[in-house]
């Protein structure tokens, strides 16, 4: 009973946390009903339209890789929200992190299942969203908000050259199904765009399953939730990488370049990877690192490619994801009830939480690879698809042999040291978590366990389908077994725990020595990912700086100088002034009245352009518009000039009056600049007289002139075409001006009105540029 | 005269002249309201009316074509029309909280409408100088809702806006005239077959550059987007969200349709300009959303960055290039429109636009953060919302074409729409508020959150239906691309069953970009 006063622990989530648990758990049931028919060699192919124009289809194949993915993402899925029933039921935010949680197994089961590309690709954003929003979980923390966001970005670059890879393959292949596609590998390889496109696919896969150089986003979304690591960045997303390039490896496989890249690359971050998991002191971190030494594992060995390998990955990625989930899985109960994950504090946790030990000790040994668990199977595949090589090969074997000696070492450090030796002061006192949390590691430590000692059942099941599937070779025998003969891949087991046993020994002074060698190390990733943010923040600032500058010169010289250039340009390639016309004789034949009518204009716009006075400029510009009005008088239309005359005056007029009442507007005046203004105004000027001139060589096409002096008077009752033009022929045009004037007239008392009340309120914007 | 497609403009018209009758007290909202559902359902029977009997056309005045002018609606004008109904509706709702009573007495309800008006009158003309006319409604009318409150930034914007925009229709009005000298027809239909025939085509490739110019001031692409990220972050939400829905994309169908009726005599002149005008406006509108730290300045950059896309499509040419720009032109109007939605509940309930200054919104009003990821997520193409079908349909275009180095810049573009986006994000929603206040949906009344959330919401939904079923909508924009390619319906609706007389342009329906 809590007494008056404090507070009852909540729980938020209501039917959420129940649901969450039955949807993976119900997803699972129905997925293992399939395990039969694949394990029979028969992949499954259905789906319907999506967007049929397009080619893309909801289909789903499932075959053994497929089918082996979708238990683990499911089954594990179960585990993970039973968990955190118990880890974040009290968190006011559990419901949303519930709704990310499904969402993102949905993407993930979506990926894995999908068939047609451009659908998986859906779902592969879907798991890039849901996982930012996960990572970000705790949203109050900068860190958090940064990691999220590494991970989406690095993630999403490496999405979108999926996108182009996927469209490449699409094309090339003639259709987005992998049925189709899996089935044209040589045609495929042998395409001009199998390069691109191996690269593209190669980005996607690369970034979402961290290998090295875009590894770094992977142990800082440790950020998020634990039980969040233990699903997203360690079972499922993180292998999507891995199963993308298990997919494809059937049609972009087996060439050199995929050789290389991924054997260089998944060679490069298992060891990388596995050196750093031992410089950690917080357990979350070292699994992280674990991690990402077993994604490039799997990586390295897809690049192998050979039926052995394939093989050994298959079965190492089951195997992974079972211990290293339920290693996350035990650091959250640990890190939940003693509020620490420093390897250096904690100490003879056992005897307090002895079930949660258990579950990490069965996980543990399976990572070191000690037999009988799945784990030591798992090894010594690896080592015998390595030892199978040629000689010059002998470097893979070499990664995975360093590689296993870490990860024993690994295992010491997050289990065997925080769970024995005298129990050492923690923040909260420690005790067992409650049961909803440490079933999880030892549900997936019965498998572990089960796994490796009836090898038979996951081979059935899983590793052959999965086998036949990613090889694409359903005739391929796979036999899998803990133990038959002492060969060379036992002594080379033998030997990993001998040196495994001396490296957790001094893991301590090797840890301080490392920290020291990667201090000095200059090429961090980390902070070269900030400089890289940094210097994208400096150029789109400079860029925007420069093209928004917020002085409207330079934007009207911007515009013009746009038009001279295109006008320009385009005049010239196009060779468009066929003038044919002499201009000479025209030049003679003007008369005294228009030489004196252009002056009159001339010097109208002269003074426009430079007069400092606002009220001399609106007068001058007056003085153009009754020139223009002359010469409507010059060629006998008297009725338009007079509109003209009265258009002019009365603008002359309203401006003027404006401009008294309206502040002045802070244009600046820069006559440094005037010389290069006045050349792009003449140019403008030049250019769109021209223009005129060359128009003006072929005669108007007179056929609505013809029309309108014909039915003016019979059809529309008007003598004059001009009046019957503007109210009759085209009345909506002069409807839409009246409108134009009346708005005119409205914003112009808007304006005035409204600048009569009083101070402006509340406002928060700034000037265009701060 | 046909009341179909008249009365999308007629309706506006109406509902300006009463809601300006009744400007002093609460009816003109919701006469606004009443008129702007009004325009929906009229666009909605003229889309009908499209989809029915193909395109439409109706003689203004009963004088026929060339003589008169004509308005006329193919999918691709009854589509905007539905659109502009949709926005027009959403913002006339939002207003109704958004909007005080001293803006009221102003005009600002009959100056929406006439805005309306101006924009339904531009997708519908059959005339280019009409389209002029309606251009200069849109403008006028704009205008006034820009400075509409007089604070002194709003001046500022509102003078370059208007300023840049007058040089645009000044090119237009020139560009109109020359093309008139040359063809003797402003009729739309029938530039199209006149186009063909004039005496020197070099001229008319200047012409078009002209007309490419003036519309493309309008439609903010580089390098002459200036007057928007200086004035659609100043005017209230209201105004923001309308312009940013509708008003450059009036600038984008006008180059559309025009690039695809009129000015096709050299493709592979004008359209490859249209292709690096595409791709320079991608980068540097997205570049400006990354470097601005305000709500809204940083989606009016995002507008110029989209704006890029839809023209990328039309320079393409080809059928899959022009359904990806048309789906892209609907798919962004709801989206953007929303959004600016969502920025004016979030300054409501936190304080400010600014992101320095705002945050919790995640934390206290998490229906609002769900709201604004929705068309967050789809602008910045995620799957499976709206925005990532118009991005993936454009993409796919691409590379078809082989155009690689374009497809490049549109897919790292779409990367730094989401770093932009993820800026807003984690600044407005994630991190914690500054000062420590909690912002909370409840803070505002019932009749604001209503007023308020229901459009958003609303523009939300269609998002994701367009998003998850989105065959009808590519199969709709399918047929407005054919319509678009092959002008002949629009051509005889507008002209008469005899009006082809004139030889296609070499490619029109192969619609090859050449380099």
């Amino acid at each position: 009973m809590a007494s008056s006063g404090e507070a009852v622990p909540r729980t938020y989530g209501g039917p959420a946390g129940w649901i969450s648990v039955a949807i993976p758990a119900a997803l699972f049931a129905y997925f293992l009903q399939f395990v039969p028919v694949i394990a029979a060699g028969t992949p499954v192919v259905v789906g319907f339209d999506w967007v049929a124009s397009l080619d893309i289809r909801l289909s789903v194949l499932i075959d053994g890789l497929s089918l082996t993915f979708a238990l683990l993402i499911s089954g594990i899925g179960t585990l993970v929200t039973l968990y955190s029933t118990k880890y974040l039921g009290e968190h006011p935010e559990y419901p949303r992190f519930v709704l990310y949680l499904m969402m993102f197994m949905i993407g993930m089961l979506g990926l894995v299942l999908a068939d047609n590309l451009i659908a998986l690709f859906v779902f592969w954003e879907i798991t890039t969203i849901s996982s930012y929003l996960l990572i970000g979980f705790t949203s109050d923390e900068a860190k958090s908000r940064r990691s999220a966001l590494q991970a989406l970005l690095v993630t999403g670059t490496g999405g979108l050259a999926l996108l182009a890879g996927m469209i490449l393959l699409g094309n090339v292949a003639g259709s987005f199904e992998l049925s189709v596609i899996l089935a044209q590998g040589d045609m495929i390889r042998e395409h001009p765009l199998y390069l691109p496109i191996l690269i593209l696919f190669l980005a996607g896969a690369f970034t979402k399953s961290a290998q090295f150089p875009f590894h770094f986003w992977l142990p800082n979304a440790m950020a998020a939730p634990t039980p969040v690591s233990a699903y997203l960045h360690s079972a499922t997303m993180v292998k999507a990488g891995v199963y993308l390039m298990a997919r494809v490896n059937p049609a972009l496989g087996e060439t050199d370049v995929w050789f290389w890249t991924l054997i260089i690359a998944g060679g490069f971050t298992t060891v990388f990877a596995s050196i750093l998991a031992i410089r950690q002191t917080d357990i979350k971190q070292v699994l992280a690192y674990t991690t990402l030494m077993a994604l490039g594992a799997l990586t390295l060995f897809i690049g192998v490619g050979t039926a052995d390998a394939i093989k050994a990955m298959m079965i190492f990625l089951v195997v992974h994801s079972l211990y290293k989930a339920a290693l996350f899985l035990m650091i959250g109960i640990v890190d939940h009830e003693t509020g620490t994950r420093e390897a250096e504090v904690l100490r003879g946790l056992g005897r307090k939480m002895p079930l949660t030990f258990l579950g990490g000790a069965i996980a543990a040994i399976s990572m070191a690879g000690i037999p009988p668990l799945f784990g030591f199977i798992g090894k010594e595949f690896l080592y015998k698809a390595g030892l199978e090589l040629d000689t010059a090969m002998i470097w893979v074997t070499g990664t995975i042999f360093a590689a296993s000696v870490l990860m024993f070492a690994a295992a010491g450090i997050s289990v065997l040291r925080p769970f024995t030796g005298p129990l050492a002061d923690t923040p909260r006192p420690a005790h067992e978590g409650p049961w909803a949390m440490w079933i999880c590691p030892l549900i997936l430590g019965v498998f572990s366990l089960g796994f490796g000692l009836f090898p038979d059942t996951a081979e059935a099941w899983l590793i052959a389908p999965g086998t036949w599937a990613v090889y694409g070779d359903y005739g391929y025998e796979v036999d899998i077994y803990l133990f038959r003969e002492v060969n060379a891949a036992f002594v080379l087991s033998l030997v990993t725990f001998a040196a495994g046993a001396v490296v957790y020994a001094f893991h301590r002074p090797l840890r301080d020595w490392l920290g020291r060698v990667f201090e000095a190390n200059p090429i961090k990733f980390d902070p070269g990912w900030d400089r890289v943010l940094d210097g994208l923040k400096a150029l789109a600032g400079w860029q925007t700086r420069l093209l928004q500058s917020g002085v409207l010169q330079k934007y009207i010289f911007v515009i013009f100088l746009t038009f001279a250039v295109g006008v320009g340009a385009t005049i010239y390639l196009k060779d468009a002034l066929q003038i044919s016309v002499d201009l000479r004789a025209e030049y003679d034949a003007l008369s005294f009245k228009v030489w004196a009518v252009l002056i009159f204009i001339t010097a109208g716009a002269l003074l426009t352009a430079y007069t400092q006075s606002r009220m001399a400029a609106v007068a001058a510009l007056g003085v153009v518009g009754i020139g223009v009005a002359l010469i409507f008088i010059m060629f006998s239309a008297p009725d338009v000039a007079i509109t003209q005359l009265l258009v002019e005056t009365l603008v002359v007029v309203l401006v003027a009056v404006a401009m008294l009442k309206l502040p002045h507007l802070g244009l600046t005046k820069d006559r440094g600049r005037r010389p290069l203004h006045a050349a792009l105004a003449l140019t403008v000027g030049t250019l769109t007289t021209l223009v005129l001139f060359a128009v003006l060589q072929s005669d108007l096409d007179r056929r609505l002139t013809d029309y309108f002096e014909i039915a003016s008077w019979p059809e529309a009752f008007g003598r004059n075409i001009v009046n019957v033009i503007l109210v009759d022929f085209r009345a909506l045009d002069t409807f839409g001006e009246i409108a134009v004037v009346v708005i005119a007239a409205l914003a112009a008392y808007a304006l005035l009105r409204g600048t009569q009340y009083g101070p402006p309120r509340d406002e928060i914007e700034g000037e265009e540029r701060r | 005269m046909s009341w179909v497609l008249a009365s999308p403009i007629i309706i506006p018209f109406a509902t300006a002249v009463l809601a300006f009758l009744f400007r002093a007290g609460p009816e003109g909202r919701w006469i606004s309201v009443i008129g702007s559902a009004g325009l929906l359902i009229a666009s909605g029977v003229l889309m009908a009316e499209v989809l029915d009997k193909g395109v439409v056309a109706a003689q203004m005045g009963e004088w026929a074509a060339p003589f008169g002018i004509t308005l006329v609606a193919d999918l691709l004008s009854a589509v905007m029309v539905v659109i502009t109904g949709i926005t027009g509706l959403a913002v006339a709702v939002y207003a109704l909280a958004d909007i005080d009573t001293r803006k009221e007495q102003l005009g600002y309800h009959a100056l929406f409408q006439v805005l309306l008006a101006g924009v339904c009158g531009a997708f519908l003309t059959g005339d280019i100088f009409n389209l002029y006319v309606w251009f200069e409604v849109m403008l006028i009318a704009s205008f006034g809702l820009l400075i509409l409150g007089g604070r002194k930034v709003q001046l500022d914007g509102g003078i370059k806006y208007v300023t840049l925009n007058l040089i645009s229709t000044i090119m237009f009005l020139s560009g109109v005239g020359l093309l008139y000298g040359m063809t003797g027809t402003l009729n739309m239909a029938d530039l199209h077959g006149a186009v063909q025939t004039v005496d020197n085509p070099g001229l008319l490739v200047v012409v078009a550059i002209m007309f490419m110019i003036a519309f493309g001031v309008k439609a903010a692409v580089f390098p002459l987007f200036f007057w928007l990220p200086a004035a659609y972050h100043t005017p209230a939400i209201s105004v923001s969200a309308i312009f940013a829905g509708l008003l450059t994309k009036v600038g984008v169908y006008a180059l559309i349709r025009t690039f695809t009726l009129i000015f096709t005599t050299d493709i592979a002149y004008t359209h490859t300009i249209l292709l690096w005008v595409a791709a320079f406006t991608m980068v540097t509108g997205v570049l400006g959303a990354a470097a601005m730290n305000d709500f809204r300045r940083i989606l009016s950059f995002h507008i110029i960055s989209q704006i890029g896309y839809m023209i990328l499509g039309l320079a393409l040419f080809t059928p899959l290039a022009i359904v990806g720009a048309v789906f892209y032109l609907v798919h962004h109007i709801i989206v953007k429109a929303n959004l600016f939605l969502v920025a004016g509940v979030a300054r409501r309930i936190a304080g400010s636009t600014e992101l320095d200054r705002i945050g919790g919104l995640y934390t206290y009003a998490p229906f609002l953060g769900l709201l604004f990821l929705i068309p967050a997520f789809s602008l910045a193409g995620f799957p499976p919302l709206s925005g990532f079908w118009a991005k993936y349909v454009l993409v796919k275009a691409s590379l078809d074409a082989e155009v690689y180095w374009v497809a490049a810049v549109a897919l790292v573009v779409g990367l730094l729409t989401i770093y932009s986006m993820t800026k807003i994000w984690g600044n407005a929603f994630w991190k914690p508020h500054p000062a420590g206040a909690t912002p909370r949906l409840s803070d505002m009344t019932g009749l604001e959150r209503s007023a308020l959330l229901t459009p958003i919401a609303a523009l939300a939904i269609l998002t994701c239906i367009i998003g998850f079923f989105p065959q009808p909508f590519v199969d709709f924009a399918t047929r407005s691309a054919e319509q678009l390619l092959d002008p002949t319906a629009y051509v005889t609706a507008v002209l008469g069953p005899d009006a082809m007389p004139v030889v296609e342009a070499d490619g029109l329906a192969e619609g090859e970009v050449t380099e």
